[in-house]
């Protein structure tokens, strides 16, 4: 490697005042990022920070609405992947970009522009495997291969590109401890043979044990870039959470007021305040496995009363997922003990694939709920009757029940989903409803209006289970907060630099 | 040109029945043109064979439009519940085969006819269903897509009539490959006035109105739609078990199919041979798509192509053009509703929805 005398030279990679707005969101607001040659720089960030989406511009993924992408020092406009390939650099997305019935050598040759000759592809992967120390079989179908060997694939494909800066999103999260220590070892080789690393982590350990230099953004904002020996980990963590909520504050200002107010409405001061609040859901020692029989959550015990809303936290694949989903009665191959009434409300995260029929009308998607149990005929005038009361609670703008859902925007369709699970039904049962980032995608009103209709379902009496990756909605409506950390769960307590820690996996 | 609201509410609601009745025209004129054949005796054939008189109509047209009923409602069934059956063609032979064989058995004993009718559509109904349970089981024991394995069990079905025909249900003289004719008091009774036409088209209509109303009204029906429209969000927001619908969604279409078969062989071959069935559970699924899937409309659809079936012969016969390029109208028709529907749908979804799927990362 050249040690440039310019500084600018040294630079593999330099981004500068990158500004870009998703819907109204300002998802970066001018961030900067300097990679030099020869290290391995982390982006930590918390989730929604803007660490995925600074780097996807990097790579031509985002087209940014303002700012300069500058690569081994030539400014660069960036149209797609394919350029920044062209450029030199190389990405291993968090979801792998491999397809599952081709081989290595096949996923590694795909995108290239001439013939494919299958030999000099081999040879290529064995020439790879054999500079990195990558156990590469060329041959193998790529569905065949663990997770690890899977994400090495994806390093071969951007190295047989010759990239020279490679970015990396979350490229551990996937990885057992050791097979964690082998990639950063590495990725250390790498970087000292003249390449450039881009590490986008939560980790801070991992950050701190592996980078040269750190940048932390929170809310699109970086604000903190460092060399990694001049920081720690208190300083990083502070960094990461901040102690200001002035940011989020503005997002959700129409309720925050009248939220708060709802929020002094705690149990206590409810007339019946001397009798202890029901239990809705009790769980002792629950464990949930995926398909491939991992277990997602492990030993969780916990207990939520009614009249309150408990928030849950947790960073993306730390199980959270899983505990929402048993707590819903919506996973399979739970052990350990649930108690919880049979029918809770669920707000899943993706309310296009698991909430609703997009071409159906609104009384059916409300006939929805419960329909596995229904029988005989339904009566539809009835059915539309009641659609349109809750259409009305629950200010849904549409014409009439008739209307097929997806010509609804997305805040009237989750209202309408909302309104179906909030839905009292029967008083004998514990009135339970579990939300998973129930205002995504929202624009501010309808967040304010979902935030609303939760605290509403609270001081009726119901239990509530929210999850959302945004801290801050969590601590806007959690009276409880449980955070989940690989697999296991955990109370802390309702304050953000609590929260955050136990998010990190620290004490 | 002023495009009022009603010719446009007439455009939007026929559109595709005016699309059809189009191509069909267009395309048998340019067909024959290129080929060389008479446009004007050849249209002439097609449409007198057709619906050129009462006999044309009810003993051409209808009678084959009966079986395309059937298959074309177990179609809509299993493409409705999101189960891709491709297999009415296989389903209608077994179909065809058990009711052979338990009429061939009765009608040695003294039972009465209306009993071993029934008897005999009730086994044709389970034999389609059985054929269509061996693809629903492959498809949830070991995940086997449901498109291929209906499709080979068309051709199991196949070699399975060609065996039954020269074994066990061969007729007396072991000479022809098929079955013996089924005695005159077992065939459904033949409507009034109305040429060959048969109980089977009182059948058919019953079973549709029945299947339409389930449809629409039922409990059953909703989860079926629920569950073709979202599985995912069937189970999670409806609790619906699907694997439990797709299922019976599958047998029931199979079962529809079973009964084009049994009602074929009482009501118009009287015995089972190889050729029985000209690809009705094929024509079956350009049927159940131009229909959109809905019985009622199956109904209609079926129509059209049973009078398509029905004036290819014809023409074939009186202005000597091959039967073939009706397969090729038909073919064309199957393009047009798919290409139709792709862009309703790429409309549909490019409208609305713009603040969803923010994404922030």
């Amino acid at each position: 490697m050249t040690a440039s005398p310019h500084g600018g030279a040294q630079l593999a990679l330099r981004l500068t005042n990158i500004d870009k707005r998703f819907d109204g969101v300002q998802a970066l607001d001018a961030a900067h990022l300097d990679v030099k040659r020869g290290t391995i720089h982390a982006v930590l960030g918390e989730n929604g920070a803007g660490k995925t989406t600074l780097l996807r511009i990097a790579y031509g993924i985002v087209r940014p609405d303002a700012g300069t992408i500058t690569i081994n020092g030539v400014t660069r406009s960036l149209g797609s992947p394919a350029d920044a390939i062209a450029c030199g650099l190389g990405m291993v997305h968090q979801h792998f970009t491999l397809v599952p019935v081709m081989t290595v050598a096949e996923n590694i040759a795909l995108g290239g522009r001439r013939r494919l000759d299958r030999g000099e592809v081999i040879r290529r992967v064995r020439t790879i495997g054999e500079q990195t120390g990558f156990a590469l079989d060329p041959l193998a179908r790529v569905e065949s291969l663990s997770v690890s060997a899977q994400q090495r694939v994806e390093i071969a494909k951007a190295l047989s590109r010759e990239a020279g800066v490679l970015i990396l999103d979350e490229p551990t999260a996937v990885l057992a401890p050791a097979e964690s220590t082998e990639l950063l070892r590495w990725l250390r080789r790498y970087v000292e043979a003249g390449n450039a690393a881009v590490l986008i982590t939560h980790k801070l350990r991992e950050a701190l044990a592996v980078a040269d230099d750190v940048t932390v953004l929170r809310h699109g904002h970086v604000v903190l870039t460092a060399a990694a020996g001049s920081v720690t980990s208190a300083s990083l963590t502070e960094a990461m959470l901040g102690e200001d909520t002035d940011v989020d504050d503005t997002l959700t200002a129409p309720v925050s007021s009248e939220s708060s107010r709802l929020h002094r409405r705690t149990t206590s001061t409810r007339p019946e305040s001397n009798e202890q609040p029901r239990v809705v859901f009790d769980a002792t020692g629950l464990t949930v496995t995926d398909v491939a029989g991992i277990a997602r959550l492990r030993d969780a015990s916990f207990s939520i009363a009614e009249g309150e809303i408990v928030g849950i936290a947790g960073v993306d694949g730390s199980g959270h997922r899983e505990l929402l989903r048993a707590i819903a009665g919506r996973a399979r191959a739970v052990t350990g003990s649930l108690r919880r009434p049979s029918s809770v409300g669920f707000i899943p995260e993706d309310r296009h694939h698991d909430a609703v029929l997009l071409d159906r009308s609104l009384a059916e998607n409300v006939a929805l709920r419960g329909a596995g149990d229904r029988r005989g005929i339904i009566d539809w005038a009835d059915v539309r009757r009641e659609t349109e009361t809750m259409m009305r609670t629950f200010d849904v703008r549409a014409p009439s029940a008739r209307v097929i859902m997806r010509t609804l925007s997305g805040g009237n369709q989750q209202k309408l989903v909302l309104a179906r699970e909030l839905e009292v039904n029967g008083a004998a049962e514990p009135y339970a409803i579990v939300a998973e980032n129930p205002t995504r995608g929202l624009d501010v009103r309808a967040t304010a209006e979902v935030h609303a209709r939760l605290c509403a379902a609270r001081d009726a009496g119901a239990a509530i289970v929210m999850y959302s990756s945004d801290i801050d909605e969590v601590l806007l409506l959690a009276t409880r907060v449980l955070v989940t950390y690989a697999g296991a769960v955990r109370e802390v307590a309702c304050d953000r630099e609590s929260i955050g820690r136990a998010m990190l996996g620290l004490g | 040109m002023t495009s009022s609201p009603f010719l446009r509410a007439v455009v939007a609601r026929f559109g595709l029945a005016c699309a059809v009745l189009v191509t069909i025209g267009v395309a048998t004129a340019l067909l024959l043109l290129t080929a060389g054949f008479p446009v004007g005796a050849g249209v002439a054939a097609l449409w007198s064979g057709a619906v050129g008189s009462w006999y044309a109509l009810t003993s051409a047209t209808l009678v084959r439009t009966i079986p395309l009923m059937f298959t074309g409602a177990a179609v809509a069934v299993a493409f409705r519940a999101g189960v891709f059956n491709i297999g009415a063609e296989g389903q209608l032979l077994m179909g065809a085969a058990g009711a052979t064989a338990v009429a061939l058995t009765a009608q040695l004993q003294q039972w009465p006819s209306v009993i071993v009718i029934l008897l005999a559509l009730i086994v044709a109904a389970g034999a389609g269903a059985v054929w269509a349970g061996v693809a629903a089981a492959l498809r949830n024991r070991f995940g086997v897509l449901e498109v291929i394995s209906t499709i080979m069990l068309n051709f199991v079905a196949l070699y399975t009539i060609s065996y039954l025909v020269r074994g066990p249900l061969q007729e007396p003289t072991h000479v022809y490959p098929q079955s013996a004719e089924i005695a005159d008091r077992l065939h459904l009774p033949r409507l009034a006035g109305a040429g060959r036409l048969h109980a089977g088209l009182l059948l058919a209509v019953l079973l549709i109105a029945v299947l339409g109303w389930a449809i629409r009204h039922t409990a059953i029906g909703f989860r079926l739609i629920a569950t073709g429209e979202n599985p995912a969000a069937a189970e999670s927001a409806g609790g619906i078990d699907v694997s439990r619908v797709t299922t019976r969604a599958f047998m029931c279409s199979g079962a529809l199919a079973g009964l084009a078969g049994g009602v074929e062989v009482l009501g118009v071959t009287f015995a089972l041979y190889e050729n029985i069935s000209p690809g009705y559970g094929y024509t079956a699924i350009a049927v159940a798509l131009l229909a959109g899937l809905d019985p009622w409309r199956v109904a209609v659809s079926a129509l059209l192509f049973g009078a398509l079936e029905a004036g290819a012969g014809a023409m074939q016969r009186d202005a000597g053009v091959p039967a073939s390029l009706v397969s090729v109208i038909e073919a064309l028709l199957i393009v047009i509703i798919v290409a139709a529907q792709a862009i309703r749908l790429r409309r549909r979804s490019s409208g609305a929805l713009s603040d969803v799927g923010t994404s922030r990362a």
